[in-house]
């Protein structure tokens, strides 16, 4: 099994052809211009699809233009973001439904993360265990990672139905509910839906990371537990947890920067409703349904200078993890 | 029969409930949606577990309806295409990346991590008006170049990891023999990476497969759309009235083949995912 961890002993390539300097250097350098040429084709799709259309976002957020006009727009300054006119604040910062969105992300992307880590670690180690049939209980997990987001929130809508759904059919039998919860429609509620099928679909992914760390850890650690009769809940968390930690760690601070985009999950299971709109929902309404690309764009900027500050933070926090791709 | 023996006992049945629970967790939304997906309308309030009656109908008018089937042909050509490119632009930029040691590598690889944790949402505006100028708004073209922006760093970054495995003496044998990097990508190593372009590629395909903000909003009318768009806006009359039967019989026609191939591919799926370790 593969991990990000690989350790290929990439610095040694050199040294039979530095034996031969001169035609090594002449190769050398032709790897090096090959390398780049390779590298153009991609350097420029992502320049196309992500570069450029990054720097308009942020360009477009100082302007008023509108989805129906783009080429006329004009430059406002940061009035989209918050301008004081007439003795009032306008603009997203004071936008109360902004604000809620922005809690309504940060609320979802914490506990959503915080589940399924739980989960996945539990699945992660009965998935480790040896028992007959654990092929099939692994393809059983991975199938919620497969199904399309926009299936599986359809999917749960239905079950959590408030006439016909069978989960208030289950609950009202057991006898935990009196009445029919209208999960996807109520403002208490709808979150924990949303957060419930998020969970159901990023358990497996979780798992499966967890699952690669764990298979990789060494058997003698084990061997001395158990020949010292160490009850097996303590041998986890004085000798599984710590190990595993680094891949939990990669595997939490994606899930969460995946979080802080939410946006499928949320607009099929509850469209635009305020209790649950994520950033994402917010400034895609702002700017395909208010047709407003200004404003838009300005709460796409925020939204991304936030993943940004989060991402940049990751990276110098955890720079040796990244050694994959780094220095070889 | 001491207490030693039943507690082992005990153990081994609370081991066997779990999986089993795990086992339902997982796949009992869409067996359900199997089951709901056969039940005429007028059954639908009926909860049960297994269906009384097999009804074909909500298949028959999904699978009639033209603009369905627009969008599962739609859907197959953007995904195909995505993970052609994304493939073909990973292939030669992993050798480069994976293989060559040369200065500003590390900040390509950096700018590829950044692209891939990039929110959608952020280049939504300014990708949309990229659309609109090259005139592909509301074309499934549109999409397949908007995709690149989350499968081509996935696919490079992935590519690199296995690239970087394979045995340098292959590579320094054919350029002792003056082959050239390209000779060298397409005759060493690309018989060699085919596992690997297998994995990235399912990975690409699914994500392509399934993606919705950009394919809600690069398109406009019906027979552009992709399968993700057509399902969310399978409504009926009325926000109250929703056609569940259809919604869950088009939902598992989307989603079959997708589970045939998770089956299937398991272990690539699996080690992709953990090579990756970067997006799910």
């Amino acid at each position: 099994m593969t991990t990000s961890h690989s350790s290929a002993p990439v610095g040694a390539r050199t040294a039979p052809l530095t034996a031969r300097r001169s035609r090594g250097t002449k190769v050398r350098r032709q790897r090096v211009k090959a390398a780049w040429l390779f590298l153009t084709p991609m350097l420029v799709a992502l320049a196309l699809v992500a570069g450029w259309p990054l720097f308009r976002t942020f360009f477009l957020s100082f302007t008023d233009a509108s989805l129906s006009d783009l080429g006329t727009a004009n430059f406002i300054g940061f009035e989209n973001y918050l301008v004081h006119d007439n003795g009032r604040w306008f603009g997203i910062m004071a936008d109360p439904v902004w604000w809620q969105s922005v809690w309504n992300t940060v609320y979802f992307s914490v506990v959503a993360v915080s589940l399924k880590v739980k989960f996945g670690v539990i699945v992660a180690l009965i998935l480790n265990a040896e028992f007959k049939g654990r092929t099939i209980v692994r393809a059983a997990v991975l199938i919620p990672w497969a199904i399309p987001t926009i299936v599986s929130a359809q999917m749960w809508a239905w079950m959590l139905n408030d006439q016909f759904g069978i989960i208030n059919h289950m609950l009202m039998g057991v006898g935990v509910i009196d009445d029919p919860i209208a999960w996807t429609a109520s403002a208490t509620y709808s979150m924990w839906a949303v957060i419930m099928v998020d969970v159901w679909k990023t358990i497996p992914f979780v798992a499966l990371l967890v699952l690669a760390a764990l298979q990789m850890l060494p058997k003698d650690c084990y061997e001395a537990a158990e020949v010292d009769g160490i009850h097996p809940v303590r041998v986890f968390f004085k000798v599984t947890l710590p190990l595993v930690t680094p891949a939990l760690m990669v595997a939490v601070i994606f899930r969460l920067l995946d979080a802080l985009r939410v946006f499928d999950v949320i607009y099929v299971l509850t469209s635009n409703s305020t209790s649950t709109m994520s950033m994402s929902v917010y400034a895609r309404q702002q700017l395909v349904e208010f047709q407003d690309v200004g404003y838009g764009s300005a709460a796409s900027t925020l939204l991304f200078l936030i993943i940004a500050l989060a991402t940049v933070a990751y990276i110098y926090a955890g720079r040796k993890q990244l050694q994959l791709g780094g220095d070889a | 029969m001491t207490a030693r023996q039943l507690s082992k006992i005990a153990k081994r049945v609370g081991f066997w409930a779990l999986i089993v629970l795990i086992m339902v967790y997982a796949v009992f939304p869409f067996y359900y949606a199997v089951i709901t997906s056969f039940k005429p309308s007028s059954e639908l309030f009926r909860v049960e577990l297994w269906p009384s009656t097999w009804h074909l109908g909500n298949y028959a008018q999904v699978l009639t309806q033209s603009s369905f089937l627009r969008a599962i042909f739609n859907s197959i050509v953007v995904a195909v295409s995505v993970v052609f490119i994304a493939l073909l632009l990973g292939i030669t930029a992993s050798y480069a990346l994976g293989r060559v040691r040369f200065r500003g590598r590390s900040t390509v690889l950096l700018v590829i991590l950044g692209v891939s944790m990039f929110p959608q949402v952020a280049v939504l505006s300014g990708l949309f008006e990229v659309i609109r100028t090259l005139n592909l708004y509301n074309n499934p073209a549109g999409l397949i170049l908007s995709y690149t922006i989350f499968t081509v760093p996935f696919t490079v970054w992935v590519l690199t990891t296995f690239m970087k495995q394979l045995p340098m003496e292959l590579e320094e044998a054919a350029i002792m023999d003056g082959a050239t990097p390209w000779i060298t990508i397409t005759k060493v190593f690309l018989p060699l990476m085919w596992p690997a372009m297998a994995t990235t590629g399912l990975l690409a395909f699914i994500a392509a497969w399934n993606e919705f903000l950009f394919a809600l909003t690069f398109t406009l009318t019906d027979t552009q759309r992709t399968v993700p768009v057509a399902i969310a806006l399978l409504s009926g009359g009325s926000a109250y009235e929703l056609p569940w039967g259809p919604i869950m019989a088009a939902s598992v026609v989307v989603t079959v083949p997708l589970v045939v191939l998770v089956i299937i591919f398991q272990r690539r799926i699996v080690s992709g995912l953990t090579a990756g370790a970067v997006k799910g």
